[in-house]
């Protein structure tokens, strides 16, 4: 389910709730270690989420050099990787999150254009 | 031999054994230890399957446990293919001996924002490594990462990255890549897994596959660098190292017969060498089949174990057809001492064949192999292959120690002698069988073309097959050729006439000889009755002229008396007296 948007301005900053409201935004980041790579996607995230998902989202981290065995479920293979458990269907974002436009259109929250 | 002799020069690189047949002894020993292999081929070569029985094999057998990491294939997956082959896969992971992973990736799903690596994927493989304390690792196929990842130049950092980390992990890897157009892999592998080098190809020559392996390198290692055929069946892979043997077959003294009386007597009464090497060649239905499972009975009679390849008929034909001249195979058949092995030589290359023939061998344990024929294997391939097949073959059942016995079918065209696939130099013992034409009949002939080490007899025997077996009889050699069949017969009525005359003609002369000496003694007898009525006529005549002249003294005297007319004594005064 593709939430419909027209904007017109692509730098639009706040946006519409996703249609499905109640929803709420289960974000799974997938790390190993505090490397520079997840302190930069966990910025960039929290900064995404904070600017688009705004009190809908609850962001799970998870240390893969902690728990190893946790990286099976969601087939991780890169590092970072923000997995989208909720709303379904489960998307994966691989990299730092340093492209927002990219990461958008990861989330859904954006159409590619 | 070969085997310790590349043991003894691999001293430096410790090798990790595989376990597949014939595998550790083109490599000498088996993979470099602590060393990731690549393995490529085209698709369905059999790359999974190599990696899954390397891993099988080393926990079962090395007691080295093993992760298999699968870009393709799911866990229930791989389990089931290969249980086919008899691995029980559930079991080893069940006793922590594997430990699978699928690593599934997809293209779709993923969104590429930025810097990342692999990390995730190492740090899995290595969690699976420790909580089993893996000694090997199976990459299948890394390739897909391509395909799901977008960004290739982190890919290829990363996979460097990777088959280092595994070098420092000390396992031994197997990493299966699919074969490219010009490069042995798609994606190049081979630049990053340089240590060991092994490639599958699965070939089809005129509809037939055969499948082969290749060793392309192994650093600091003696391999073997043929191309190997191998096979996969019900008990996985197995490769034929036939390549390497060499003539130092041990040999036998003892005589083992034919199962035909009167062939022992042609082969100095005692039939072949064990461990040689016969060879049974002649036209369309001379009979090839029939010595060949005269052999086979006999050597079941004797307890020995016989293999008996057909590639023509099926084992029940043959035996019914068998059982038409008195030879009956099924109760050996039931007694486990005789195996049958019916495949057409179409079903697959002749790789396959030698292979097929191996295992066979390998686990009937044969004294005796009979292939029949071998020239039908022509058909499909070149003659030079055949011959270096069957050059195998004999090798490798010399070096067993194992009789065999081949039929060939020589086409009515070529010579008798020129038996189609080229192998007389391989052959120890050649009987051959030939049809003599002759008076409007058809027979047969069989003589021994050779026999290495025996005086055998130089004859031409023919050929009879009865209802109780084949039987040899001396043919006619005269002025006319050999004489067979019916012709045959009339010359021994011939000559039985002759003799029965000669015989008649003793006879008589006997008689006429014996009626000679009657006359004789009968001629004598009556001689002898004359000259004795001779003799007693004479005697009655002596007797009378005796008389005579008495009585003439006497009338002398008597005249005498009367003239002096005193004398008192003449004979007629006395006869007056």
């Amino acid at each position: 389910m593709k939430p419909k948007k027209e904007n017109s301005d692509k730098r639009i900053k706040k946006r519409e709730p996703v249609k499905t409201s109640n929803d709420k935004w289960v974000l799974r980041l997938y790390v190993a270690g505090q490397s520079p790579k997840a302190l930069t996607a966990f910025a960039n995230l929290k900064k995404i989420c904070e600017e688009q998902l705004e009190g809908k989202y609850s962001i799970e981290v998870i240390d893969l050099l902690i728990n190893p065995q946790l990286g099976n479920e969601d087939q991780i293979l890169a590092l970072p990787t923000l997995v989208r458990k909720l709303p379904v269907p489960v998307r994966k974002i691989i990299g730092d999150l340093s492209d927002t436009e990219r990461v958008l259109v990861g989330l859904d929250l954006l159409p590619v254009s | 031999m070969k085997k310790t002799e590349l043991k003894t020069l691999n001293k430096n690189l410790i090798k990790s054994p595989t376990g597949i047949q014939g595998f550790d002894e083109i490599t000498g020993g088996g993979l470099p230890k602590g060393r990731p292999t690549l393995v490529c081929g085209g698709a369905g070569c059999g790359k999974t399957l190599f990696g899954m029985e390397f891993l099988v094999r080393g926990a079962i057998q090395f007691n080295e446990p093993g992760v298999f990491m699968s870009f393709e294939e799911t866990n229930e997956e791989l389990t089931k293919n290969v249980a086919s082959l008899g691995f029980d896969l559930e079991d080893l992971i069940k006793h922590k001996k594997i430990a699978l992973d699928h690593v599934y990736i997809e293209r779709s799903e993923i969104e590429e924002t930025g810097e990342y690596d692999l990390e995730g994927l190492f740090i899995r493989l290595n969690y699976a490594i420790d909580s089993i304390g893996a000694k090997r690792v199976v990459l299948d196929t890394i390739e897909s990462l391509f395909a799901g990842l977008p960004n290739q130049l982190i890919l290829r950092a990363e996979l460097r990255r990777l088959f280092r980390w595994l070098k420092d992990k000390g396992v031994t890897s197997i990493i299966t890549g699919e074969r490219g157009e010009e490069t042995l892999t798609r994606q190049g592998l081979e630049e990053y897994v340089s240590d060991c080098v092994i490639m599958l190809d699965h070939r089809v020559t005129e509809q037939t596959s055969t499948r082969r392996l290749r060793v392309v390198k192994y650093r600091g290692s003696m391999h073997g660098t043929n191309e190997y055929p191998f096979l996969i069946d019900e008990n996985g892979f197995s490769v034929l190292p036939v390549t390497s043997l060499g003539l130092e077959h041990i040999v036998s003294n003892e005589r083992i017969s034919s199962g035909i009386t009167e062939l022992d007597k042609m082969l100095e009464g005692k039939g072949y060498f064990r461990g040689s090497t016969v060879l049974v060649s002649g036209t369309a239905g001379v009979g090839k089949t029939s010595v060949a499972a005269h052999f086979a009975e006999a050597a079941c009679k004797r307890g020995e174990r016989v293999l008996f390849f057909c590639f023509e008929e099926s084992p029940n034909q043959l035996m019914r057809n068998l059982r038409s001249i008195g030879i009956k195979l099924e109760p050996w058949m039931r007694k486990g001492l005789l195996q049958f092995q019916a495949t057409r030589p179409t079903l697959y290359g002749l790789e396959m064949h030698l292979a097929v023939t191996h295992k066979a061998v390998n686990a009937f344990k044969p004294d005796i192999v009979i292939l029949d024929p071998i020239n039908t294997f022509v058909i499909g391939d070149k003659e030079n292959e055949v011959k270096t097949m069957l050059m195998r073959i004999v090798d490798f059942l010399k070096a067993k120690q194992i009789t065999a016995l081949f039929t060939s079918l020589t086409s009515g065209e070529s010579a008798l002698e020129n038996s189609d696939v080229g192998i007389s130099s391989l052959i120890d013992t050649w009987l051959l069988l030939r049809d003599i034409e002759l008076n409007g009949e058809r027979n047969r002939g069989m003589y021994v073309l050779k026999s290495r080490g025996m005086a055998n007899s130089n004859q031409i025997r023919e050929f009879i097959l009865t209802d109780h077996g084949v039987e040899l009889r001396d043919v006619y050699v005269g002025a006319s050729g050999v004489l067979t069949g019916s012709a045959r017969v009339a010359q021994e009525a011939l000559e039985n006439a002759e003799v029965l005359t000669r015989k008649q003609d003793i006879e008589r002369k006997k008689r006429e000889l014996e009626r000679k000496r009657k006359v004789l003694e009968a001629q004598i007898a009556s001689l002898y009755a004359d000259f004795e009525s001779e003799e007693s006529e004479a005697i009655k005549m002596i007797g009378t002229e005796q008389n005579m002249t008495k009585r003439l003294e006497q009338d002398k005297i008597e005249m005498a008396a009367s003239r002096k007319s005193a004398i008192e004594n003449s004979p007629t005064s006395k006869l007056k007296k």
